[in-house]
């Protein structure tokens, strides 16, 4: 009985069950309010819908909180009784082993074909482990059960004439919305925390300073954490990036908003907006299979010239130009919708005015259209840089592996994100230094991007309300 | 440049020479700045032209492939050695069908003496795994046991490469008749060209060929004599010294036609040898090599062998991952809109809500990994490499954008819809469910579309779920471990072998459909349901 309990897909029987007890729940408050009213049901305070859906409501928000309660916390409670009832030999293996342990007999356990596999204890304790599953399961069900039969009958109980049903329904309808609003807030919480947590429990292993201004990163092999070599790849690709995207994203802008025909603009802004909408992924490709190819052969072209001593550039089969170059481009529908919505927004009148003074369009852009567009152009320059900063597929895909500290551009240089990737692929253990560096890294990449889109973001509603 | 005040300043007019001049600059200035504009955009454009172009022309080769249509004899002792003709057994003795498929081809080209290398160099043309449809169908048809079946086999890719012109420059010329034969296939045989016109021919287009920037490169010469093919290794006015590759072992008549196969690359220097594309050219003159459309591309999983990999499971795996995201994010993006836009009162928190979904939609993606890894494996404790999890990361990933896009929506339904619906007794949230909810869910729709685009291209935050893993099963369902398209491409991107290249180009192509499709979707609800106010 419990191991088959601990075996079901207990979740989807939930649901139906829950549904099923709305569907009656609600009929049951429908009927009894049409009782209350002898079927004249305009002198109920609400409809006898808005009563039906009173007791469905009272009926499956306890039992579906209880359920959810169970969903988060069920799993490290019965482990935590497992553990307790496991030999004192194992116990005493210390915390990691004995949650790789429990791991491995949970994964057995859950298997549904699972066979015996002739370790006495392995399989006992597999047993005992369905056991609790199935236990802790029944339990939460009862508790739901319980809980959806207390809220039936208090909702029952409150029914009435002058019962004001609708009120308390959208009250909970107005909630619900609040809890969905509320899962934004919760997400950023949630990626604060585990950064903070996880990059803490680094730096009670490696000194913070020794991590923010070491200029040596070898992580995987667990010995230096230095993550300047990281940083710099990041800033010269993103600068790379920006030079691409930053005066052709601009210049394309200002064309669009004061040059273009109406239909030129309608063909234009659209195929613009594609580049936006390709993954990351293919940009990657591109620039692996068709951009470092290209970039490496001018780099050698350039160290046969002449004047130029051997060995000048580095010319390596992936390289941060190569990667740089791709992700301005990825990046110019960013710096160009952006800047576009901005010049857009500054009055006529401003261009009227220089018009009048006899000044050219390309004068009136320059000396009066920019500066007033300023502030925003530059916030979305910078939110251009925020997203070449933490742009990642390309970079894997394009930039390399090597931490290191060079300017030249055709060298293969190594970012952030290609290092939390790098780190964290493959079976990853949430306790070596080497996987907690990802979060460290992940932390300050997080808090680099915040203060960028908080600074833009900002001046954007600034200027918005300045000329709205 | 010139300010008002100084033009003015200096004489008064403005048709003095220097005030022309002057004009004249600010003209130039002003063509110069309108052609930045218009570089800026030609640059733009020439970067998304020159992408799809790269990647179609990749693929292009990726969507046909080359196959060996072979007449097998479906021998008993090879596929069903026990005799049971349980279909089970059968499709699972790859190596029976494999020895099986070996052997015949041994027969028909090796002498019974070959040495271990060049049956090795044969056996090369396939990979293993080829013969796995053939054990599938006989497995389906048992009775097919004992008699002979055509059964297309996938070459191996170097093969397939060559086909499509990789693998090395070549060129492909006639050079006269035989004149004269001497010699064994043993020792090697001596031809003699009837004209010393193709001699010279053949001299040319070898000198043609050789390249000039790698010491010690000579181009090779494959001669084709009647249809014994041979390699040539030394050549004196019109005698040719050949050894014997493939092909008839007689020595070729006299008056017999000869061709010849200029290589730029000996096959030291290629994947392919220069017996397994005399072996080709024989097959392909008997007609048993044919082009194909490569089917497998779609319904095969994922394979160590490019010519067998396929995006079916990364296919399911996105579908599952995406109905997990979209089950997430639509609903709860929608409410929170409507909460935020209807309901939420004015004051710090709704705000701070509002500063931080603006904050959330540019985070960088793998924020949004690390959160996962975090949060849904290692405190939770859900397995790694499910779609459940890949779902749930991408949805919290996408809510921001739903909701904003939702919010836009709500917004454009004008007020007066609003006043209406109350001043006639309903409440508030019957007005927004009964009235405003429904007349902005066109552009809601829209929105949550192009967010689930968004989902679909995501890379990186599924790479540190463990969504690399090798799958080669179709998924079940979104608790079984899977992959998904886009890091199907970047897995595939990262093969060694030539082949993966089209390979990877044609998944990205299949990729680029899926997105098309959905932005498609979107415009076409845009265009019918959109209402102007």
């Amino acid at each position: 009985m419990l191991e088959t309990f601990g075996h079901l897909p207990v979740a989807w029987l939930l649901f139906a069950v829950l549904a099923a007890a709305a569907f009656m729940a609600f009929y049951v408050g429908r009927t009894q309010a049409v009782g209350i009213a002898r079927g004249y049901t305009s002198q109920l305070n609400s409809q006898p819908n808005y009563h039906g859906y009173f007791v469905a409501m009272a009926t499956i928000a306890p039992a579906a909180v209880i359920l959810l309660i169970y969903m988060m916390f069920g799993e490290s409670l019965v482990r935590a009784q497992f553990a307790s009832e496991l030999p004192e030999r194992i116990r005493a293996l210390g915390d990691l082993e004995l949650g790789q342990y429990i791991d491995r007999i949970s994964e057995h356990a859950t298997r549904r074909d699972a066979t015996a596999t002739g370790n006495a204890l392995f399989d006992a304790a597999s047993d005992r482990y369905t056991d609790l599953v199935g236990l802790s399961r029944i339990a939460a069900i009862l508790l739901a059960v319980l809980a959806a039969a207390g809220g039936f009958f208090f909702g029952r109980s409150r029914l009435s004439g002058d019962f004001r049903a609708r009120a308390r329904v959208e009250d909970g309808i107005k909630f619900l919305l609040f809890l969905c609003a509320a899962i934004a807030i919760l997400t950023t919480i949630g990626i604060v925390a585990s950064l903070l947590f996880e990059a803490l429990r680094f730096f009670s292993r490696v000194n913070v300073f020794s991590f923010l201004f070491g200029t040596e990163w070898n992580a995987q092999t667990g010995a230096d954490f230095g993550a300047i070599p990281l940083f710099f790849g990041t800033f010269l690709i993103a600068f790379l990036a920006m030079l691409v995207a930053a005066p052709i994203g601009l210049f394309s802008a200002i064309y669009l908003s004061e040059y273009a025909s109406p239909r030129v603009r309608s063909i234009v802004k659209p195929i613009l907006e594609l580049l936006a909408g390709i993954p990351t992924v293919v940009y990657g490709f591109f620039a692996l299979q068709f951009v470092a190819p290209i970039v490496r052969a001018s780099a050698t072209w350039i160290n046969g010239l002449p004047f130029i001593p051997d060995g000048f550039l580095a010319a390596q089969p992936t390289s941060a130009l190569a990667a740089g170059l791709v992700m301005g481009i990825m990046i110019i529908p960013f710096v160009s919708s952006l800047s576009d919505d901005v010049i857009n927004a500054v009055p006529q009148t401003l261009r009227d005015g220089a018009y009048a003074m006899g000044a050219t369009k390309s004068e009136t852009v320059k000396q009066v259209v920019m500066p007033a567009a300023l502030p925003g152009v530059i916030a979305a320059l910078l939110l251009a840089v925020s997203r070449a900063i933490g742009e990642t597929m390309i970079v894997v895909m394009a930039a390399g592996q090597r931490a290191q500290i060079t300017p030249d551009p055709t060298a293969d240089l190594t970012t952030i994100t290609v290092q939390i990737v790098a780190l964290l692929t493959g079976d990853t253990e949430f306790d070596s230094a080497k996987t907690l560096s990802a979060f460290a890294l992940g932390f300050v990449l997080f808090i680099v991007t915040l203060i960028f889109n908080l600074i833009a973001l900002r001046v954007v509603k600034k200027y918005r309300e300045k000329y709205e | 440049m010139s300010s008002p005040t100084e033009g003015t300043a200096n004489t008064g007019s403005f048709v003095t020479e220097e005030a022309l001049q002057r004009l004249k600059k600010r003209h130039g200035a002003e063509a110069r700045f309108k052609l930045y504009g218009q570089l800026a955009i030609g640059i733009a454009i020439v970067a998304l032209v020159a992408l799809l172009v790269s990647i179609f022309g990749q693929a292009s080769s990726a969507f046909s492939r080359y196959v060996l249509s072979y007449d097998l004899n479906i021998e008993a002792s090879y596929v069903d050695p026990d005799g049971t003709r349980d279909p089970e057994a059968i499709a699972r003795n790859v190596s029976g069908f494999n020895l099986m498929l070996q052997d015949q081809l041994a027969d028909e080209f090796l002498s019974d003496d070959a040495n271990r290398n060049l049956r090795r160099e044969l056996y090369g043309m396939f990979t293993r795994l080829a013969v796995l449809p053939i054990a599938r169908a006989t497995a389906d048809a048992p009775e097919t046991i004992g008699s002979e079946q055509i059964f297309n086999v996938a070459l191996a890719d170097d093969i397939d490469l060559f086909l499509k012109g990789g693998v090395s420059a070549r060129k492909s010329i006639e050079i006269g008749t035989v004149a004269a034969g001497d010699g064994s296939t043993e020792d090697g045989v001596t031809l003699t060209l009837a004209s010393q016109d193709a001699a010279e021919k053949l001299g040319a287009a070898l000198t043609e060929l050789t390249r000039t920037d790698v010491d010690d490169a000579p181009a090779v010469a494959l001669i084709k004599a009647g249809n014994t093919w041979y390699r040539m290794e030394a050549s004196e006015g019109r005698n040719l010294s050949l050894t014997y590759l493939a092909g008839p072992r007689a020595l070729p008549s006299e008056g017999a036609a000869i061709e010849a196969l200029i290589l730029a690359q000996s096959q030291e220097n290629r994947t392919v040898t220069d017996r397994q594309i005399a072996w080709t050219k024989i097959l392909q003159t008997q007609g048993r090599i044919k082009s194909v459309l490569n089917t497998s591309l779609f319904t095969n999983s994922d394979s160590t062998y490019p010519e067998l990999a396929g995006t079916a499971a990364a296919i399911v795996g996105s579908l599952l991952t995406m109905l997990v995201t979209a089950l997430l994010a639509i609903p709860v993006g929608i409410f929170a809109a409507v909460y935020l836009e209807e309901f939420a009162p004015k004051n710090r928190l709704t705000s701070l809500i509002e500063v931080n979904i603006n904050n959330l939609a540019a985070v960088p993606s793998i924020v949004f990994g690390l959160l996962g890894a975090a949060v849904f494996i290692n405190f939770m404790g859900l397995p790694r490499s499910v779609p459940l999890v890949g779902g749930l990361v991408l949805g919290l990933l996408v809510l921001p954008t739903v909701i904003i896009a939702s919010r836009a929506a709500l917004t454009a339904v004008p007020p007066s819809i609003r006043t209406a619906a109350l001043g006639v007794g309903a409440s508030k949230t019957q007005s927004v469910f009964h009235h405003v909810l429904p007349l902005a869910a066109p552009g809601i729709m829209t929105g949550a579309i192009i967010g689930m685009a968004r989902a679909l291209g995501e890379t990186a935050p599924l790479l540190l779920i463990g969504m690399v893993a090798f799958v080669a099963e179709v998924p079940d369902g979104p608790m079984d471990e899977s992959t998904v398209l886009p890091v199907l491409i970047y897995k595939w991107s990262t093969g060694a072998e030539r082949a993966w290249e089209p390979q990877t180009a044609a998944a990205i192509i299949v990729l680029l459909v899926f997105l098309i499709l959905m932005n498609l979707i979107a415009i076409i609800l845009r265009r019918r349901f959109e209402r102007r106010w």
